[in-house]
């Protein structure tokens, strides 16, 4: 049995009061990447942000049922939003580093959190360009501004910046749809290392990228009444080879229509 | 739902070629019996021969199999359908083998008379050639049941195997001038009971290939 970190029951969320996904009943397990998968539309990023609270961003939207984190209600009311984003870091579509240096992208975070010590600060930026497997190709460089890096370097960078941190999940929204095939690449052997460490929960509409980078595999779907639905969940080995609902098999043999 | 035009085409195309594959293999087994039965030289050489048709067959379906995966990507069902046409391309042609050597021995034999008249090897070769036959259907119409239907009669080809060699052994043991045309036909009948094997290995695939499950029979 594998332990789980990340928990929804019952999550409906709507926006302007129409739901845009329902029912919702999900595990992340613990050290493990789960993908979620589905087409355009179908609800797979405002699930994502449910998981660190993203969606408090949008006035009109709305949260129901459950999102347990370590067994805790995310949404109960004595939560802390930020320390909830400080332990579940997320990284996006297009990478977004600040307009600084390399370094004081990695060390924003751990600034903002009160270290000033400089040692201090010079290690947690090493350790996590080392983790994003960045560190060799700018430790001569860490006072250049991040803007000049390539765009596989920068998603690395922002994945940096998030493990600065300490965080136990990463949720990541198409982390590498901007990106060419190599960096794609790149960015596809940095989860598993991290996965060693790390939860990490992926948005992907690549189905390729989803078989070979998870361990598991959610997919969604939205209805006639475009409310997006969890259709199955189940071992990435099991949904790309023999998946148990119709739906995820025509969606996942390409014959979606 | 819409369609994947190439990719549909591709599983097709596949798909006839295993068809194909398995009628020639069909022909094989009833050809190198009427070689057998006739003691024809000339007739076994030529199944020798075509036993390279059927091995060419064989790599032209894998290596679309190959091209269809690295160009189309196929998942779930399309993905177990074209592991299931190469497993079966495999022991179809496995099969092909088994006849060329029952033609093989019929060459080696055709210098004396048969040792006795054939009526359990030919009965082996007609039930062994139905399994295959059956097999065949199972796999164009996704039928599991029928699958495990063809591989019910494994068993009747296994009773005449234990049949055969037991009549043989009486031969052998009363006339030792008899162990060269005896231990050939033994060969031989191993070599059908050979085949009736590989319906098997075929129907679980067919079996893998509609349900997913990769199960043993027998």
């Amino acid at each position: 049995m594998e332990e789980i970190v990340l928990e929804t029951q019952n999550l409906t969320v709507y926006y302007n009061g129409r739901p845009a996904i329902e029912g919702i009943s999900l595990r992340i397990p613990r050290r493990r990447i789960t993908a979620i998968i589905g087409p355009s539309g179908c609800g797979k990023s405002t699930l994502l942000r449910c998981f660190n609270r993203m969606n408090d961003l949008i006035p009109s939207a709305r949260v129901t049922g459950r999102v347990l984190f370590e067994g805790v209600d995310l949404y109960g009311p004595d939560v802390d939003v930020v320390e909830v984003r400080r332990r579940i870091g997320m990284v996006f579509q297009k990478p977004n580093p600040f307009p600084k240096s390399i370094y004081e992208n990695v060390a924003f975070g751990p600034r903002i959190q009160g270290i000033r010590d400089r040692r201090k600060l010079d290690e947690i930026v090493e350790r996590c360009l080392r983790a994003a497997a960045l560190w060799d190709e700018v430790k001569d460089k860490l006072h250049q501004n991040a803007l000049t890096l390539s765009g596989g370097q920068q998603q690395r960078l922002c994945i940096a910046r998030a493990l600065a941190t300490e965080p136990e999940v990463l949720l990541m929204d198409e982390p590498a749809s901007a990106l060419d095939p190599i960096a794609t690449m790149k960015i596809e052997d940095l989860m598993r290392e991290l996965a060693r460490e790390y939860t990490i929960v992926i948005v992907t509409h690549n189905m390729q990228q989803a078989a070979r980078v998870s361990d598991y595999t959610a997919f969604m779907l939205a209805g006639e009444d475009r409310v997006g639905r969890l259709i199955e969940f189940g071992p990435t080995q099991q949904i790309f080879t023999r998946p148990r609902d119709r739906r995820t098999e025509d969606y996942i043999t390409g014959r979606f229509g | 739902m819409q369609a994947r035009v190439t990719l549909e085409r591709d599983l097709s195309a596949i798909r006839q070629d295993v068809l194909r594959l398995g009628g020639m293999v069909e022909q094989a087994i009833d050809r190198c019996i009427e070689a057998l039965k006739r003691l024809d030289v000339g007739m076994a050489r030529e199944i020798i021969a075509f036993d390279e048709e059927i091995n060419r067959m064989r790599y032209q379906i894998e290596e679309a199999c190959l091209e269809t995966i690295a160009t189309q990507q196929p998942m779930a069902s399309d993905l177990r359908a074209i592991i299931a046409a190469m497993f079966c391309a495999t022991n179809l042609e496995r099969m092909g083998d088994h006849a060329k050597s029952i033609a093989k021995l019929t060459i080696e034999m055709a210098d004396e008379p048969l040792l006795k008249p054939l009526i359990d090897i030919p009965r082996m070769a007609q039930i062994a050639k139905e399994m295959l036959r059956q097999v065949l259907e199972a796999y164009v119409e996704h039928d599991p049941e029928k699958a495990r239907a063809a591989v019910a009669r494994d068993d009747e080809v296994d009773a005449l195997d234990e049949q055969v060699y037991r009549e043989l052994i009486t031969y052998m043991m009363q006339d030792p001038r008899t162990i060269f045309r005896a231990t050939r036909l033994l060969w031989i009948s191993h070599n059908l009971e050979r085949i009736a094997d590989r319906v098997t290995n075929i129907a679980e695939r067919v079996i893998f290939m509609v349900t997913g499950e990769l199960q043993e029979l027998n």
